[in-house]
């Protein structure tokens, strides 16, 4: 019979110590709603869990230096629930929300999202366009690094085996900034993404695009950041001739598979629709003409 | 006795269920909720693969592992020769049945079960599946029903010959079975037509996905005396079938309906309970399985994916000459897909004088298909009333106008044989044109469609008892499992017989010793069957208590009447008695002759056909393909709503299942055979945000055959949906999409290449 | 392997029990505590009808183990009703026949409870997005969203239908 333990550690160093002695595969458990689904299915035999929620500050949303720090395990409900997050960051508070379902809400975290490294999750898009910082500590103490360097393929990440994430910087917002979220999913709640697109642009006061990120997820093996769709923005308004450079930048990067929730040419179409439509959002937002959910 | 057009009081009222309160406190008790002292779990190892033969099982390991009580393979259980039996909606053979709950020399599909196992919790269940070591000789597998027809596929059943085919093959084949219907002379009808239209359509194989899996709790006795409580849609179906596949005398088997979780005809068969029987016996213990719901996609029936060729001609004012049918449906591992009714009711709302149906049933390399809600006919019809939108648009006619020109009345002969009588789908057209929804203004972009259903609604075996109590209130007992509020309906029927109120009678379904022998809840039966079983239980019970109040006077009971809940003197001349209330009676129950009781068992005919009609509104997103369902209602013939609350509820579920098979709902193989989606993630239901409310709309022409007029309602609703929206997709975008589900990339594919972009 | 021991609170009472790290608290609910009365549906999180509220938070208890209860405060439906008198959630689900098979139930009431004490006031709109976590496939819906809307309309203190 296969041994399964579990720990709730209540520093990062206990925390880093279960790992780094773990002589079978231990897996964090921060909400577990990916965890679990893989655990059952079987994809998953982990030997130790550790469970971090016990740490202190990994759950939790405080400022500092100007921008908002998020514990690595705080639910999306409570991220969704902050005032702040919300109006400085509309498109990852978003993106977080449309992970599954209220209830899965209850209990998903950015962390998770972000290490199962599925290509098609849905906050990690607004993550990259937001340009956070993941705190990651270990055995070799702490260490920032940008959110796009943490995923590394389908399911794996660049983290060592004894590493786990802390919480996650987001910058300070500069004025007529905006970011926007959106996937395209057969129904409207409940699927995994067959595309999803997060922009994060600054203007001026004119409405020129001065900063941008922008990031495709399920279009590749890991979520994009595309630098020619910013080099697109950059110096733009947000003209029909944008709007096209835009779409057929998006869909150039494109490189997806066919599998049950879409098809290469599907996809590569669709982002180019969404691309637009996300542009659309956070540029309005940009200009404070809108605060308004996108769903 | 018949109370149609009568003065109801509690009939088409919307009481509080009987059961309602269990179900809303997390009290009522289903297949999984059951323990029993000593129970162990037990689990089943299933194939990997789409087919091979069994080569060999070795389960000494994991008899070996501490905890496991028993290991069952077919090697365990008798080898039933092959039998014929009718079920339900369904054709069954026994033996196909005995091989599906346990394969037998080959493994038929990814998912068929090979061994099961008992241990004393289900993690040990689990490292024992692990330790049984199954040798397989992997064989080429066959999925689509197109290429399991051809020459060269594999053959699944070497014993295989397709049934009435003249001369009689001699080679095996997928084909089980070639079915023919036809009325007048299609060919010459063709001929006359000023105008024709054809399509082929294809359609995937779809789950009925009901929420609960399926779970049983099976008890051997040593004595040979067997409990089993589970869930299904007939504990007495649940009861001859494993007495069937065990070689049990059928009165050893104690079966007791849990509540059932949803069915929808998938739980009108069995699957873990002769296996949990088997290793119950082997080990003395009783033992609890449960589904995953990944074995409930893998491993249990959904219904027939399948390709129809519809072919129709009609004069240049409407008038249908001539109409063709072709299907091919899917069985799965077994033959048996619902291919009959599929041909019988595509064309059967339509009076049509030249009709060729001819249909196929064809085995593949996948679950055995179960029965689906009105089997068969939801794929007929999205053929069907799809030509007849695009006959409407060539004719530049409006699609009601055309369904009412050759819509079928009473007195219309089917092409199957039986003629129309009291039916209700002009009627049913007649609402729906009358309808708010179908009058109000599209916005510019939005599509709308129509599209009609048909089910025939089966009648049988029901048996029902009411007994009154010493206190003057009343049970009423049905052998029919309660999928959707029919304790309310039957209890509310015996109330009306008896003219008390619905809460002085409490309606209890009883196990198969404790009440006569019913039929399937399913066929849309229940309320017509055990409604009319109960119904005349409860008015033998009248004429029981009228005798008893002609006792307690010392008249004759023809001087009594019945009526308000109490015992009346007929008139003047019969006596100047104060009435006696039931409860006035029931005290006097054991002096003038013993306990107020009937039972009654029936096995009724008559059961009325039911004919509706759907209008569907969607947005359609020209980028992402995506269809909004924006507004949806459901007219239906439901002859007499007995708790109109729970016939809406029909209404709309269906509707609902039909809007999920139209857009999203598919099974998705892998090029291995295997089953890509085998969950609710990726096997995509309809979640409350998808949907608009679903207005239903009920016309009421009586079957005079049930003493309230009541039809059968729950199959028809989900007849029309796929076409009703596939008319819509139509009228919005201006193309038709012949292939189910009318996802958002068929969608935008569609667009693309008829703006050539693609 | 060692069982863990965990202290929590249920429906207001506290409890104490052992599960193995595996079980999830929906298979120590059903199978350790006897209280069957949240359902596996589908044990991944995509049906709702193993839906508990954990600190105030609707959770698929599915999705969370046993031993992460320890110290919590956990409702379940068994503890929506108070003695024999029904939440307006559940009553308004008798009221409009909401439920069919009654199987989703207890998942949609535990999660419409939650909608209401956070939001009294919500739209349709609201209440099916809401509500997406959790399937129904007898109903298509329809009378759910109704019982819901009315029920809040009761707690608001309003008399509409």
């Amino acid at each position: 019979m296969p041994t399964l333990n579990y720990a709730a550690p209540s520093t990062v160093d206990e925390a880093v110590k279960l790992l780094a002695g773990a002589s079978g595969l231990a897996k964090v458990l921060a909400g577990g709603t990916d965890l679990l689904v893989q655990m059952r299915s079987g994809r998953l035999k982990p030997e130790l869990i550790v469970d971090t929620k016990q740490i202190p500050g990994i759950i939790g949303i405080r400022e500092e230096g100007g921008g908002f720090v998020v514990g690595a395990a705080t639910p999306g409900a409570d991220v969704e629930a902050h005032a702040g997050m919300n109006k400085a960051w509309p498109g990852v508070v978003e993106a977080l929300d449309l992970i599954g379902s209220t209830q899965i809400q209850g209990r998903c975290s950015l962390a998770g999202n972000l290490c199962n490294a599925s290509p098609a999750a849905d906050s990690v898009p607004a993550l990259f366009a937001a340009g956070a910082i993941a705190v990651v500590v270990g055995s070799k103490g702490r260490r920032e690094v940008p959110v796009e360097q943490i995923p590394a393929g389908p399911g794996r990440t660049n983290l060592a085996k004894d590493e786990f994430i802390l919480e996650f910087k987001f910058p300070p917002r500069p004025p007529r900034s905006g970011d926007a979220y959106l996937r395209f999913i057969p129904r409207t709640e409940m699927d995994i993404a067959v595309v999803g697109v997060g922009i994060s642009v600054t203007l001026d006061a004119k409405g020129v695009c001065t900063a941008a990120r922008v990031a495709l997820g399920a279009v590749a093996p890991t979520v994009l950041l595309v630098e020619d769709a910013e080099d697109a923005l950059i110096g733009h308004t947000l003209d029909d001739a944008t709007l096209a450079k835009l779409d057929s930048v998006a869909r150039a990067v494109c490189n997806p598979i066919n599998d049950k929730r879409g098809t290469i040419e599907y996809r590569t179409k669709v982002a180019g629709v969404l691309a637009r439509r996300v542009a659309a959002i956070a540029f309005d937002r940009a200009m404070g003409k809108s605060q308004g959910k996108t769903h | 006795m018949n109370y149609i057009g009568t003065d109801l009081r509690v009939v088409g009222t919307r009481p509080v269920r009987p059961d309602g309160v269990d179900k809303v406190t997390g009290r009522a008790m289903f297949g999984a909720d059951m323990v029993m002292p000593g129970m162990l779990w037990g689990k089943v190892k299933r194939s990997p693969h789409a087919h091979a033969r069994i080569v060999s099982i070795d389960a000494s390991k994991a008899l070996k592992l501490p905890g496991v009580r028993a290991v069952v393979t077919a090697a365990d259980l008798p080898d039933i020769p092959s039998e014929e039996a009718f079920v339900g909606e369904g054709p069954m053979n026994f033996r196909d049945l005995s091989r599906n709950c346990m394969a037998r020399d080959k493994a038929l599909y990814e998912g068929h079960a090979v061994a099961a196992v008992a241990a004393i919790s289900q993690a040990v269940c689990d490292a024992a599946l692990d330790l049984i070591d199954v040798k397989y000789e992997v064989l080429p597998y066959v999925i689509d029903v197109e290429a399991a027809m051809a020459d060269d596929a594999p053959i699944l059943h070497e014993d295989l010959f397709t049934a009435n085919l003249e001369p009689k093959p001699t080679k095996p084949s997928n084909v089980a079975k070639r079915v023919y219907f036809h009325k007048g002379d299609a060919e010459a009808g063709f001929k006359e037509a000023d105008v024709i239209v054809e399509g082929r359509y294809t359609t995937e194989p779809v789950h009925q996905a009901y929420i609960e899996p399926h779970a049983c709790l099976c008890s051997y006795g040593a004595d040979g005396q067997c409990t089993i409580f589970s869930s299904s849609q007939g504990h007495f179906m649940v009861r001859s079938y494993v007495a069937k596949l065990l070689g049990i005398d059928i009165s050893n088997i104690r079966a007791t309906p849990a509540e059932i979780g949803g069915g929808f005809g998938g739980k009108t068969l069995v699957y873990l309970e002769p296996v949990a029987l088997a290793l119950s016996k082997m080990c003395g213990r009783p033992v609890k399985m449960q589904m995953t719901r990944e074995e409930v996609f893998r491993a249990s029936g959904p219904t027939s994916g399948a390709t129809i060729e519809v072919k129709i001609g009609a004069k240049k004012d409407g008038t249908i000459v001539a109409a063709k049918e072709l299907l091919k449906y899917q069985a799965g591992a077994f033959p048996g897909s619902p291919i009959q009714p599929g041909c019988m009711c595509g064309f059967a709302m339509y009076d049509i004088p030249n009709v060729e149906v001819l249909g196929y049933d064809v085995v593949s390399n996948r679950p055995k298909v179960a029965a689906y809600r009105a089997p068969g006919a939801p794929i007929s019809s999205f053929a069907v009333e799809s030509a007849v939108d695009d006959l409407a648009r060539k004719l530049k006619m409006d699609p009601i106008a055309i369904r009412e020109k050759n819509g079928a009345h009473n007195g219309t002969k089917t092409h199957y044989g039986p003629t129309h009588q009291n039916i209700g789908f002009l009627a049913t057209l007649e609402a729906a044109k009358n309808s708010a929804h179908w009058k109000s203004p599209l916005k510019p972009g939005q599509g709308r469609g129509i599209a009609c259903g048909f089910w025939f609604n089966i009648g049988g075996e029901s048996s029902a008892a009411v007994h009154v109590a010493e206190d003057g209130t009343v049970v009423a007992v049905s052998g029919s499992p309660d999928i959707g509020g029919s304790r309310a309906s039957i209890g509310m029927m015996v109330a009306e017989t008896l003219q008390i109120p619905a809460e002085k009678v409490r309606t209890i379904v009883a196990d198969t010793a404790s009440i006569g022998f019913t039929h399937v809840t399913g066929g849309s039966r229940v309320t017509f069957a055990t409604g009319m079983a109960a119904t005349m239980a409860a008015e033998k019970v009248v004429d029981q208590l009228k005798q008893r109040a002609a006792m307690i006077w010392d008249i004759t009971p023809d001087a009594v009447d019945w009526r308000d809940g109490a015992a009346h003197p007929a008139g003047t001349n019969a006596g100047a008695f104060e009435p006696l209330s039931l409860a006035e009676i029931a005290l006097k129950a054991a002096r003038t002759g013993g306990p107020v009781t009937s039972e009654v068992s029936v096995n009724a005919q008559g059961a009325g056909p039911g004919f509706g009609a759907h209008i569907a509104d969607v947005d359609v997103d020209r980028e992402t393909g995506q269809v909004t369902i924006t507004r949806y209602t459901a007219v239906q013939d439901v002859g007499r709503a007995i708790h109109p609350s729970y016939v809406e509820g029909q209404i709309q579920g269906g509707a609902v299942q039909g809007i999920g098979w139209a857009l999203n709902e598919e099974y998705i193989y892998d090029k291995n055979g295997k089953m890509d989606n085998p969950g609710f993630l990726d096997y995509r239901c309809p979640v409350a945000s998808d949907l608009p409310m679903i207005e239903a709309i009920l016309v009421e022409v009586p079957n005079p055959r049930h003493p309230f007029g009541a039809r059968g309602v729950g199959e028809v609703p989900i007849i029309p949906p796929m076409a009703a929206v596939g008319n819509a997709i139509r009228d919005a975008i201006g193309l038709r999409l012949p292939s189910l589900p009318m996802s958002p990339p068929k969608v935008r594919k569609a667009l693309d290449v008829a703006n050539g972009d693609d | 392997m060692s069982k863990h021991h965990v202290s929590t609170t249920i429906n207001g009472e506290p409890v104490e029990f052992l599960c193995e790290t595996q079980q999830t608290m929906l298979d120590t609910l059903r199978d350790v505590l006897g209280l069957t009365g949240s359902k596996e549906g589908c044990a991944s999180g995509d049906c709702g009808a193993c839906t508990i509220i954990c600190d105030g938070k609707i959770v698929c208890s599915c999705l969370m183990l046993g031993v992460e209860a320890e110290g919590k405060t956990i409702t379940t439906i068994e503890g929506i009703a108070q003695g024999d008198h029904l939440h307006p959630v559940q009553q308004k689900f008798l009221e409009h026949a909401a439920l069919q098979c009654g199987f989703c139930t207890p998942g949609f009431i535990v999660a419409a409870k939650a909608l209401l004490d956070e939001n009294p006031n919500p739209t349709e709109t609201e209440a099916r997005y809401w509500l997406a976590g959790n399937l129904c496939r007898c109903t298509g819906y329809d009378k759910i969203i109704r019982a819901v809307m009315d029920a809040a309309a009761e707690m608001r203190g309003e008399a509409v239908r």
